[in-house]
């Protein structure tokens, strides 16, 4: 049996990776997931609660076996240094949107309504457009990104999952 | 004591214990060249830097130390890139230092600037830029130890031409702070009981080695793990001289090139016991038809090697010598009479298909290469290059000198042969050093015959001319219609250019002159080049055609 590159009964995985804080080790990182043909779907990094550590939360489509590769070629790199797989654990999983949606003044009022449902937060209003601020699971943004589509999307950023397990079972409080 | 950075790389050298670094200088390297003759380090030149990096790397393997290799900006740095990169899959441990332009320059395309730490990222093991003079002994500290340890590989360090020049304090940093990096060594003693108990059920176990076992210097353990139990060794190419290859337990090399026999036995196993190998698909074909009826025990020091292609039913994590230290003890010790016979009949049977350029008249390749093998009693140091040439020499040298053959496996870099000699001469000097080079990879790489009369390198090269780009002919002649597009080569009067550098050229043409011509290389005390005008169109077998099972191979033709 082949192992690698076997894409069925593949999922969505979600690794917090921590790495000491040098240069190139994010380009290092993410050069490893394409050289190696992994299949990324987000990848978020920012700083730990270490100094000197950074934390990496990575969507990756992998099975099992794919998954188990990821994990060692992700040690493998030198200035990484803890892999945890957390997508079986419960976590608090997050991202982040800004959406600049057209709004002129008999759109305005719906608008405010949706964002409200969502429990969202109009961050600006220009002349014939507002930004929203949401956070929340990908789904709930995808939702809100849907219903405000036939308003017409001018502009939309997203930052990808971010997570961390609850109760402090994360990578970094293991790490 | 306040030191410059050159000072201080050549500081940090010494003190790792390297004595000669190969390599070549340029703008942004002056002011390391220029502090060098006060090292004790002797620095040699030579006439391309790929070709420094693969004499580092053959200075590697035949030493077990780093091997160093020195390049400046630019192109110095692009041109090392598939030296490093030969070295990476192999697992040869060197270091490369780089010059780089000014740190205020990174970034302007300046002359001679690249990129190298991004060029070189997917292709080290660990590479880093240092800009600041008083960060170098850290890097030069840290490269070494990434280098060696664990699974062994090539680390570059590029210095920006200000961190060369500039003064601070040295400190030899005594250790390394890498917390994500702590290599397994020690196999976990369950999973090398569990092995044990495998071993000892087994009826058909075989012994799959790889380099590990030469990185590890597992020799003596390894030869008596199989004799204890009786167990057949097949090996991977660069696994050959793991074990003395005149033993009866030795079945020299399996896979695309292997014998029938050791592919046999190895779709026939019922346990395959890996060591110090990655299963590469030219040793396995195809991972779904490989050893279907075996059970897998993976020894190894990298866990990302672990069930990386073939499916693995006992992984144990660490250093070939640890783990065979903990395991022999634990094996009973077994006879396996009936599969030994049965190998035996089949490795009988494969001797009736070479009978007949034995007993020709022709100047084949498996002549030059078994005369070779007998004259130095598989004793030689042999560095072989890319191609048929290699093939050959893996099959009809008998290599009985544990580490005694240096190829370029992974990569298959045609030109590495020759100033991988270099290296492995300057790093054994009490060895005789043969290349078995091809017509095409001499030709990459021929200006090193400058080096090697510089250095006085006594080194013996043999070389199987056949007017081809020989393996890729091959391949046209028996899947691609014969269409020889781009394989037809010409080639200079070797002999003369041998002589025009300043060495002994002989030319052989026929079978009768082999022995003699070897004789007089032999007598020679200094370079020679042999050039054996070998029949051109001659095959490797057997051959197993892509993707087939192993066992599906070629045979050899019975008669010529
Ligand atoms: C640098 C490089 N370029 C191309 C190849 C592809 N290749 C593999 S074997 C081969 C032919 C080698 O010819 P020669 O050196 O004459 O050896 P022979 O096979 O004839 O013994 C070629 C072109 C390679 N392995 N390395
Ligand atoms: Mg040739």
């Amino acid at each position: 049996m082949t192992l690698a590159k076997e894409y069925s009964n593949h999922s969505r995985r979600t690794l917090v990776v921590l790495m000491e804080d040098r240069p190139g080790v994010l380009s290092n990182v993410s050069n490893m997931f394409r050289r190696r043909n992994y299949n990324i779907e987000s990848l978020t990094v920012g700083h730990s609660e270490t100094s000197g550590i950074s934390r990496m939360t990575v969507v990756v489509h992998a099975s099992d076996t794919v998954l188990e590769q990821v994990v060692k070629q992700l040690y493998k790199l030198i200035h990484v240094t803890k892999v945890t797989d957390i997508t079986d654990d419960a976590a608090v999983i997050r991202e982040l949107a800004l959406i600049r949606v057209h709004a002129i003044s008999t759109s305005r009022a719906e608008i405010k309504q949706l964002v409200d449902i969502f429990r969202a937060q109009i961050i600006d209003v220009a002349h014939d457009s507002m930004t929203i601020e949401i956070t929340g699971t990908e789904d709930k943004v995808d939702s809100l990104v849907e219903i405000l589509r036939p308003f017409g999307i001018k502009e939309l950023t997203r930052t990808g999952r971010v997570a961390m397990v609850r109760g402090g079972l994360s990578g970094g409080g293991r790490g | 004591m306040k030191m410059n950075g050159a000072q201080i790389i050549w500081e940090c050298l010494v003190r790792e214990g390297v004595d000669v670094v190969f390599g070549i200088t340029g703008g942004k390297v002056i002011p390391l060249y220029h502090e060098l003759p006060a090292y004790p380090i002797h620095h040699i030149t030579m006439r391309h830097e790929q070709a420094a990096a693969h004499a580092a790397d053959g200075y590697a393997r035949a030493t077990g130390k780093v091997g160093v290799c020195v390049a400046t900006s630019g192109p110095g740095a692009t041109n090392l890139v598939t030296g490093i990169a030969n070295a990476q899959m192999d697992s040869s441990p060197i270091v490369a230092i780089t010059g780089q332009v000014a740190s205020g320059d990174l970034g302007t395309d300046a002359f001679q600037e690249v990129d190298i730490t991004g060029i070189t990222m997917p292709i080290t093991k660990h590479n880093c830029l240092v800009t600041n003079v008083t960060e170098l002994a850290q890097a030069i500290r840290e490269a070494f130890h990434i280098a060696r340890s664990g699974h062994p590989g090539a680390v570059l360090v590029d210095v920006t031409v200000d961190a060369q020049m500039g003064q601070c304090e040295f400190i030899y940093p005594e250790t390394v702070n890498l917390p994500g990096y702590r290599p397994h060594t020690r196999g976990n003693l369950r999973q090398v009981a569990q092995a044990a108990e495998m071993i000892n059920q087994a009826k058909r176990p075989v012994l799959m080695v790889g380099r590990g076992v030469i990185v590890a210097g597992a020799q003596d353990e390894l030869v008596e793990l199989a004799e204890r139990a009786q167990i057949p060794v097949a090996t991977t190419l660069l696994g050959k001289s793991a074990i003395p290859e005149s033993h009866p337990l030795s079945l020299g090399m399996g896979g695309m090139h292997g014998e029938a026999y050791t592919n046999l036995a190895v779709q026939q196993a019922d346990l395959i016991i890996g060591i110090g190998t990655r299963f590469d698909d030219r040793f396995t074909s195809a991972a779904s038809t490989f050893a279907p009826q075996a059970k897998i025990i993976h020894i190894d020091i990298d866990p990302a090697e672990i069930a990386k292609r073939v499916r693995v039913d006992l992984p144990i994590v660490g250093d070939a010598l640890n783990v065979l230290r903990e395991l022999v003890p634990l094996v009973q010790n077994a006879q396996h009479t009936e599969w030994i016979g049965l190998i035996d009949g089949w490795r009988a049977e494969a001797r009736e298909y070479s009978r007949h350029w034995e007993e020709g008249e022709a100047l084949v390749p498996q002549y030059v290469v078994r005369q070779i093998s007998e004259l130095t009693e598989g004793d030689a140091l042999m560095v072989s290059d890319v191609g048929q040439n290699q093939m050959w020499e893996a099959q009809y040298y008998i290599h009985n000198r544990f580490g005694g053959l240096i190829s370029s496996g992974g990569l298959g870099t045609m030109g590495f042969a020759l100033p991988a000699s270099i290296g492995a001469q300057v790093g054994r000097p009490e060895c005789v050093v043969w290349v078995v080079a091809g017509d095409g990879g001499l030709q990459m790489t021929i200006q090193e015959l400058a080096t090697i009369v510089q250095e006085r390198l006594p080194v013996k090269i043999a070389l199987l001319n056949n007017g081809y780009l020989g393996m890729v002919r091959q391949w046209q002649e028996f899947f691609y219609e014969r269409n020889y597009c781009g394989t037809p080569i010409f080639g200079p009067d070797f002999a003369k250019v041998a002589e025009a550098y300043g060495m002994a050229g002989i030319t052989v043409c026929d079978k009768a002159q082999v022995n003699e011509a070897l004789e007089q290389a032999m007598q020679i005390d200094g370079p020679v080049l042999i050039d054996f005008r070998i029949e051109q169109e001659h095959n490797v077998f057997p051959m197993v055609p892509a993707g087939r099972p192993i066992d599906e191979m070629i045979r050899r033709p019975r008669q010529a």
